[in-house]
């Protein structure tokens, strides 16, 4: 869990805004839909990251 | 350190691919509208597949050359990863295609042809897990492996180029001309098949570690 904080901690700033200037509201909120796919994927990254550095541990146990 | 440059490398392009793929200006074409995009997506996971398989069939031969378990074992890490490739390629694309062309499958030759080539390589799984001797089944998945990656080629890089297809660049058509792709959707295309071929790689390398283990 404490790996996301500074994702969440990066959005925070964005949920400060008034609607009327924050990028989030703008082109059809496209710009949502980028973000979630973008944490999807930092998330699986993460998950990726995670699993090899286990196998590696392992490795070295043997 | 230095081997992990690739992962990174691919995690950054896929990145890049899935989140100004959604952004860019692309061409507005008829009945494909905004979903030429996923062309950055669908269409890579094919390349990766080709990519991937390729590679498997590489290591299939250093296998018969050498003799030397390990390039089995990279082998078939790869040959899986390609299939997984394949099947998300597969989907994204009928979906795709219920869309645009109508249907969830049409008689397209390069849908048969994918279609066959999954079985064909289906059929190698299966007969990997039909023997019990390691080398036995090395030798023998190794030789099917060649086959399988000659078949791939023929049915779904010759067989759909020699008739007409829905598929662009088929018919007779080179698959990249200057008809099919701009140079706005090139600047995204290939880094996400960049990107995915190397986050297969990386994939497969964690397979094949795993395999290493398990023995």
């Amino acid at each position: 869990m404490r790996k996301f904080l500074p994702l969440l901690a990066m959005c925070l700033p964005l949920m400060g805004w008034a609607q009327n200037d924050n990028p989030m509201y703008s082109n059809g909120k496209i710009y949502v839909v980028v973000a979630v796919i973008a944490i999807i994927f930092v998330g699986l990254a993460l998950y990726l990251i995670h699993l090899d550095r286990k196998i590696t541990k392992l490795e070295n146990e043997k | 350190m230095k081997g992990s440059i690739y992962k990174v490398l691919g995690l950054l392009l896929v990145a890049y691919s899935l989140i100004y793929g959604l952004l860019t200006k692309v061409p507005d074409l008829p009945i494909i509208e905004e979903s030429i995009r996923n062309l950055f997506y669908h269409v890579s996971m094919w390349f990766a597949m080709v990519a991937m398989m390729a590679a498997s069939f590489w290591n299939a031969i250093r296998f018969l050359s050498t003799e030397d378990l390990a390039k089995d074992r990279r082998s078939i890490s790869l040959a899986e990863m390609g299939m997984f490739f394949s099947f998300m390629g597969l989907f994204t694309g009928m979906f795709w295609a219920k869309f645009t062309w109508g249907a969830w499958w049409t008689n397209d030759p390069k849908l048969n042809g994918t279609a066959i080539t999954i079985l064909i390589y289906l059929a190698y799984f299966v007969l990997r897990n039909s023997m019990d001797d390691a080398r036995k089944k090395a030798r023998i998945s190794a030789v099917y492996n060649i086959f399988a990656f000659v078949m791939m080629i023929v049915f779904i890089g010759i067989l759909p180029r020699m008739t007409d297809s829905l598929h662009p660049g088929n018919g007779g058509n080179p698959g990249f001309n200057s008809y099919d792709l701009d140079n706005g959707l090139r600047m995204v295309f290939y880094p996400a098949v960049l990107g995915w071929i190397f986050l297969g790689t990386w994939i497969a390398s964690l397979r094949y570690r795993l395999k290493v283990l398990q023995e």
